[in-house]
């Protein structure tokens, strides 16, 4: 799933990150995100990563990483001892994602989630056309084998939020190549074309 | 065999053929004693380079010595870490300097109870300072002072190694820029506490061990130390890894013998390993060492606990820890990350799965090494371009 993920995600997570601050990347894979932040914004980062390969990977990159569980060890890391965490196309994974979220925002001054979002036009289709569970670039495993527990749309995401009393910042929509800033008045629209959501939460 | 006499005689004189330096500053131990102009007997491999930033210090574990690889040449036999370090291995020799020095209190060269006491004239035996982790790490900063290297690229270490790693880093918050602690613990369990006197009772057990006087008449309480080091051969497995390995096997028979003779493949290893030992370990040290683990305890000498004591830590560390190991586990080794992590210090973590237990920092486990490789070399490549700025 991680290697599929759209570098322009990336560029986006980063010019919403400021220079020189602390950053905790969550589910980092093989530290790209990291090695970007570092590298072009003099980014303090951390990673969490469960898979051994990955890992090494970020070690052999000298990127610092924990092994970890995000679903169980979050615990770890102090209130506040970070001024960003970013969860990157992970959050619909988790057994619990409201638990996790709440985590993060306890662990970080502010937040920047991304998701693939279940709203995009294609996968809208080809769920009503084929009565088929969607598998698309974003989305690309079966209903059998899909790591993803909790799949949800970028207005989902926008309606938790204000149920929860979660402050969004700032929303970017991704498709392809393109950004665009999605708010209340665009949302029905952007919520349909739309590949990935970028939320900066706090 | 020669006699065990014999045998301590001869290694006296190899013992007077290694590196040592003679630490003539005064070290004030935790127990309120003062040793000075001691001997800390050290090895080194590979070349300091020009810059200076080339050198890793290794911690050995309890019953290890500063004979890291290569041949050791007191006992003729491998040196204890010979899978990690070496030309070409993960901690290559061609590239790095590494340095590694027997802790006080042990029997390869540096002050240890089978000394001779400046004050008696004879071995000290139980007259020996109780000491400590930090009393080890103190002596081994002498070393680095002597050898001109004021900021190491590395320390690493695993079980006692990682220990004294620990310490060294809390005691001295810059001297290494980078910290690989393998499967240890900042302080003892009840478990670990239990073991080490299981080990120091069957020491004490045996009639020869005589309250440690056995030094003075030139002989070794084989037996309780034997049966010691069978201790400590069961927790570095584990109950997978000895199953897979032994299982009900009978050693070269095939039936049970009706007899106490080593029916069992197991019986037979564990018997090897504790009269192997004998040969080369001092009873009174394992003594010694063991109650140093024991009196561990990082958080008690800070006030603020664990968190003070990595606070403003500048070295970039690397905790590994073995599925397996039951020893020393990914909790207790977690628990450190958590440490490090609360007081805002730069570590990784990483848990290698593997069955073979607290041993696996010993051997040729792929994964570990090649874990200890890339995660040496980049901080090698960091530490070059942060001495150039």
């Amino acid at each position: 799933m991680k290697n599929l993920k759209m570098k322009k995600e990336f560029k986006v997570i980063a010019d919403l990150l400021p220079n020189n601050t602390r950053v905790l990347d969550i589910g980092c894979g093989d530290g790209s995100l990291m090695h970007l932040l570092r590298i072009e914004k003099n980014i303090e980062v951390r990673g969490l990563e469960l898979n051994q390969d990955n890992v090494k990977e970020c070690i052999y990159k000298g990127l610092p990483v924990i092994q970890g569980n995000a679903e169980t060890e979050l615990h770890q890391f102090p209130d506040k001892s970070f001024d960003y965490v970013v969860l990157s196309q992970t959050l619909q994974a988790f057994y619990e994602p409201e638990k996790v979220l709440k985590n993060l925002l306890r662990i970080g001054k502010s937040v920047i989630i991304s998701i693939p979002n279940f709203g995009y036009w294609k996968v809208r289709t080809k769920l009503l056309l084929f009565g088929k569970m969607p598998v698309t670039k974003t989305l690309p495993n079966t209903w059998y084998n899909t790591p993803n527990l909790h799949m949800c749309t970028i207005k989902d995401l926008f309606n938790f939020c204000d149920e929860k009393n979660i402050i969004i910042k700032k929303v970017v929509g991704v498709n392809e190549n393109k950004t665009s800033l999605i708010r209340k008045s665009n949302l029905e629209i952007k919520n349909l074309f739309s590949k990935v959501g970028i939320f900066l939460i706090s | 065999m020669p006699s065990l006499a014999g045998l301590f005689f001869w290694m006296n004189i190899k013992l007077e053929n290694i590196k040592k330096l003679d630490v003539t500053k005064p070290l004030k131990l935790d127990c309120g004693k003062t040793i000075k102009d001691f001997p800390l007997a050290y090895e080194t491999y590979g070349k300091l380079n020009a810059n200076k930033d080339n050198a890793i210090l290794v911690f050995h574990a309890l019953t290890g010595d500063q004979f890291v690889t290569g041949t050791n040449p007191i006992t003729n036999k491998e040196g204890w870490w010979v899978t990690a370090v070496g030309p070409g291995r993960a901690i290559d020799t061609n590239k790095y300097f590494v340095i590694c020095a027997n802790v006080i209190g042990g029997c390869m060269g540096s002050l240890g109870p089978k000394d001779i006491n400046p004050v008696t004239k004879k071995p000290y035996g139980l007259d020996f300072p109780v000491i400590t982790i930090k009393d080890m790490v103190k002596a081994q900063e002498s070393l680095l002072e002597h050898l001109g290297i004021k900021k190491l690229l590395c320390a690493t270490g695993g079980s006692m190694g990682g220990m004294q790693l620990l310490q060294f880093c809390a005691t001295f918050p810059d001297k290494a820029f980078s910290a690989v602690p393998i499967a240890c613990s900042t302080s003892h369990s009840a478990q670990n506490i239990a073991l080490n006197e299981l080990a120091r009772q069957a020491i004490m057990a045996d009639p020869v061990w005589d309250n440690g006087k056995y030094v003075l008449k030139n002989v070794q309480p084989k037996n309780g130390l034997a049966v010691a080091r069978m201790v400590g051969h069961i927790s570095y497995l584990s109950e997978k890894g000895m199953q897979e390995k032994f299982g009900r096997k009978l050693q070269e028979k095939a039936d049970y013998e009706f007899s106490f003779n080593a029916d069992f493949q197991v019986e037979s290893y564990l018997r090897h390993q504790g009269y192997a030992f004998v040969e080369r370990f001092d009873a009174n040290s394992v003594l010694y060492i063991t109650r140093a683990m024991d009196y561990f305890d990082l958080s008690k000498q800070f006030k603020g606990g664990l968190v003070e004591a990595f606070k403003n830590q500048k070295t970039k560390f690397l905790i590994i820890s073995f599925s397996s190991d039951w020893l020393y586990t990914t909790k207790d080794n977690k628990d450190i990350v958590i440490a490090l992590n609360a007081s805002g210090a730069d570590v990784s973590y990483s848990e290698i799965i593997t069955d073979k237990g607290h041993d696996s920092f010993l051997l040729d486990e792929t994964e570990f090494l090649k874990t200890l490789k890339g995660f040496i070399d980049s901080m090698y490549e960091k530490f070059k371009n942060e001495k150039r700025i």
